[in-house]
C-alpha cells in the first residue's frame, strides 16, 4: 500500500512536470508570445520593450527553468489586466467555484445514485425508463445552452430566481443544478449497468441459495461492490466540473474562477490564463491521487496488489 | 451468386465465416427490434442530409444580412412571419438557414476532428498494446497525462492561443481526444494478442506489420466506430461550448457555436436566436447518442447482456 502510493505520488509529479511543460511549450513556442499578450494595436517599440521586460528574447532552455522555477512557488507574474499576481487573483476566485462545484455534485449524487441503483435492480420499471430518459437528455442537451433558457424563463419571465451574481441562497440553484447535470447523467448509467452486472455474478447467486435476506444481498453485496467504479467517477467528475465551470460561471456571473479565464481570455491576460490552466491542473491532479487513495482503502482487491491500473 | 452465400453460411458455424449479407440482415433485424436505434439512425441521417444539401434546403444564404428584418421572431409568434420559420439574428440574417449550414459546419468539424484523433489513437494505442515495455511505457504515459487535464479549460486554453479557424478547431480536437481512442484501442489489442489465432500467426513466422494488419486491426473496429459516434456527438458540443466564448471557427462561418454566442448577447429581448442552435445540437447529439449505443450493442455482443 505505502509503495504504491509512493509510486502514484512520483507519478503525480510527473504528471505536474508534464502539464507545466505543455502551457509553456504552448505560450511560448506556437507564435510570438509578446504579440499574444498584448492588444492587436500595439507598436513594435512596445512589442519590443514587453519582451525584454518578460524575458521572452532568452534563450528557451533559461527560460523554461526561470518558468519552472518559479511555478513551483505558484509565481506566474503578475495579471496583465489586473497589476495583481496572478495566482492572487486565482486563490481569492477558489472558494466561490468550489462551493458551486460540491453543490453540484452532491445534488447530482442524491439524484443519480437512488434512480442508478432502482433502475439497475428492476430494469424495465416505470423509475428505471424515467432514469434512462434523464440520462439521455443529460448527456444529448449542452448545459450551457440550458443556462440560458433557464435564465430567459425562471429569472426574465417568471423572476423566481436571480439571473447572475453570488447574493443569496437562491442565486445558486440554476448554476449548481445546470453544471451538475452532465455528472448526474453520467452517474445514473454507471450506477444502473454496475448494479446490472454485479447482481448477474456468482457470489450474489450464491448468497441468495444459502436462503440470505433478499434487503441484507442488496446492502452488502451489491452496493458495496457498487461503491467501487463510483468512488473513482466522482473524483473524475469533481475534476471535470472545475474545467466545465467556465460557461456555467460566464453566463451566470459566478465571481469564480471560471469567469476569471473567460474575462482573462477576453483582456488576452496570458499570464492569468496560464496561471490558471497550471492551478485547475493541479488541483485535478490531486483529486485523482486522492481518488486512487479511496480506492485502495475501499477495494482490498487494489490494497494487495491485484489490480493496478485504476484509472476510469 | 446469392444461391452460394445461402449454401455458404447454411454449413458454417455461427459467428464464423459470416458473410457481408449475412450480417447485414442481422444488423436491420436488430434494429427493427430495437426502437431507439432507429430514431437514432433517422436522427442521424437527417442531419447528415442537411449538412450534405445545405445550399439548396436552406432559402437565404446564411450570411445574408438586412438589418431592417433584424431580430425578427419566429414564424408560429404574433410578429413572426413564414418568410422567416426560425426567425432572424441581431443582423437580420435568416435563423433556419443558419441552423442548416450549421450542421456542416458542425459534422465537418465533428467528422475530421474524429478521423484524425480516431487515425492518431488507434495507432498509438495498437502499437503500445502489440509492443509492451518501453514503447507501452511512453505512449501510455503521454495518454494519461492528458486524460489527466481538466479538458474543457485546455481546449479553451489551446484555442486562446491559436486563434479561430476551422483547421485549428480540428486540429485541437483531433490531437486533443486521440488519447480516448488509444486507450481504448490498447484495451482491445490486449485482449486480442492473447488469442489463440494470433498466437498461431506468430508461431507460424508471420511479421508484426501481418498481424497487426491483418488480424488485429479488423477486430479493432467494432468499438472503434462505436466510440468514434460517441466523440462526435461530444465534438458537436466542443465547439458550441467554443463558440460560446468565441474560440470557434471565425464569426463569418455559421456555425452552432458562433450562433450561440450572439444569441447570448441578446438573451433577454430575442431569446430564440439563442434557443434554435441549442435545440439543433440537442437533436443532433441525442440522434448519435442512440446511434452509439445501438451501434454497440450490434457490434459488440459481449456487451449487449448488460443493457437489458
Amino acid at each position: 500500500m505505502q509503495r504504491q502510493f509512493l509510486s502514484r505520488l512520483i507519478q503525480s509529479l510527473f504528471l505536474l512536470f508534464g502539464v507545466l511543460l505543455l502551457v509553456f511549450i504552448m505560450v511560448r513556442m506556437t507564435g510570438d508570445p509578446a504579440r499574444l499578450m498584448l492588444p492587436r494595436e500595439a507598436t513594435d517599440a512596445e512589442v519590443e520593450a514587453f519582451r525584454d521586460a518578460m524575458g521572452f528574447n532568452r534563450p528557451i532552455p533559461v527560460q523554461f527553468w526561470g518558468f519552472l522555477t518559479k511555478a513551483i512557488q505558484g509565481d506566474f507574474g503578475k495579471s496583465l489586466h489586473y497589476k495583481i499576481p496572478a495566482m492572487e487573483l486565482v486563490l481569492g476566485r477558489l472558494p466561490a467555484t468550489l462551493q458551486l462545484a460540491s453543490v453540484g455534485l452532491l445534488y447530482a449524487l442524491l439524484i443519480a445514485i437512488p434512480l442508478g441503483i432502482i433502475g439497475g435492480f428492476h430494469p424495465g420499471s416505470l423509475v428505471d425508463s424515467f432514469g434512462r430518459l434523464v440520462a439521455l437528455l443529460g448527456q444529448s442537451i449542452p448545459n450551457f445552452w440550458l443556462a440560458m433558457m433557464m435564465i430567459v424563463l425562471f429569472a426574465v419571465k417568471l423572476h423566481w430566481f436571480p439571473s447572475f451574481g453570488r447574493d443569496e441562497w437562491k442565486s445558486m440553484i440554476m448554476p449548481a443544478f445546470v453544471l451538475g447535470l452532465p455528472t448526474m447523467s453520467r452517474i445514473i448509467r454507471l450506477t444502473r449497468s454496475s448494479v446490472l452486472e454485479i447482481r448477474s455474478e456468482d457470489f450474489i447467486r450464491t448468497a441468495y441459495s444459502k436462503g440470505l435476506d433478499p434487503r441484507v444481498i442488496y446492502v452488502k453485496h451489491v452496493l458495496r461492490n457498487v461503491l467501487i467504479p463510483l468512488v473513482s467517477v466522482i473524483g473524475v467528475s469533481f475534476g471535470y466540473m472545475l474545467g466545465g465551470s467556465i460557461y456555467i460561471e460566464a453566463i451566470f456571473a459566478w465571481p469564480g474562477i471560471g469567469q476569471l479565464i473567460e474575462q482573462a481570455i477576453g483582456w488576452r491576460d496570458f499570464p492569468l490564463v496560464q496561471a490558471i490552466a497550471v492551478f485547475v491542473s493541479v488541483v485535478v491532479i490531486l483529486l485523482n491521487l486522492l481518488t486512487d487513495m479511496a480506492y485502495g482503502i475501499i477495494d482490498p482487491r487494489i490494497r494487495y496488489g491485484e489490480r493496478t491500473s485504476t484509472s476510469n | 451468386m446469392a444461391r452460394e452465400q445461402v449454401l455458404q453460411t447454411d454449413h458454417s458455424l455461427p459467428d464464423v465465416e459470416r458473410t457481408f449479407l449475412d450480417r447485414l440482415a442481422y444488423a436491420s433485424r436488430f434494429l427493427l427490434r430495437d426502437r431507439s436505434g432507429i430514431i437514432g439512425w433517422f436522427v442521424f441521417l437527417i442531419v447528415v442530409f442537411a449538412a450534405i444539401f445545405s445550399h439548396q434546403l436552406s432559402p437565404y444564404d446564411p450570411l445574408d444580412q438586412n438589418l431592417r428584418n433584424s431580430k425578427l421572431p419566429p414564424a408560429w409568434t404574433m410578429e413572426g412571419s413564414w418568410d422567416h420559420p426560425f426567425g432572424t439574428d441581431s443582423l437580420g440574417r435568416d435563423i433556419f438557414s443558419r441552423i442548416i449550414y450549421g450542421a456542416r459546419v458542425s459534422l465537418t468539424i465533428s467528422f475530421f476532428g474524429v478521423l484524425m484523433a480516431g487515425g492518431i489513437g488507434l495507432m498509438m494505442g495498437t502499437f503500445s498494446g502489440y509492443f509492451g515495455g518501453r514503447v507501452d511505457n511512453v505512449i501510455m504515459g503521454a495518454v494519461n497525462l492528458i486524460l489527466s487535464l481538466p479538458y474543457l479549460l485546455f481546449v479553451v486554453f489551446i484555442a486562446a492561443i491559436l486563434g479561430r479557424s476551422l483547421l485549428n478547431v480540428v486540429l485541437i480536437f483531433g490531437i486533443t481526444d486521440a488519447p480516448i481512442f488509444a486507450r481504448v484501442a490498447r484495451g482491445e489489442v490486449l485482449r486480442i494478442r492473447e488469442l489463440g489465432y494470433v498466437e498461431s500467426a506468430i508461431s507460424s513466422g508471420a511479421r508484426w506489420g501481418r498481424i497487426i494488419f491483418d488480424h488485429i486491426l479488423p477486430n479493432l473496429i467494432g468499438p472503434i466506430i462505436t466510440l468514434a459516434t460517441f466523440e462526435m456527438s461530444a465534438m458537436i458540443f466542443y465547439e458550441a461550448g467554443l463558440g460560446f466564448l468565441g474560440l470557434s471557427v471565425p464569426p463569418t462561418i455559421p456555425s452552432w457555436g458562433n450562433m450561440l454566442s450572439i444569441g447570448r448577447q441578446y438573451l433577454v429581448n430575442a431569446p430564440w436566436i439563442a434557443a434554435f442552435p441549442g435545440l439543433a445540437i440537442m437533436f443532433t447529439s441525442l440522434g448519435m447518442n442512440l446511434l452509439g449505443d445501438w451501434l454497440r450493442d450490434v457490434l459488440d455482443p459481449r456487451l449487449r447482456r448488460a443493457r437489458k
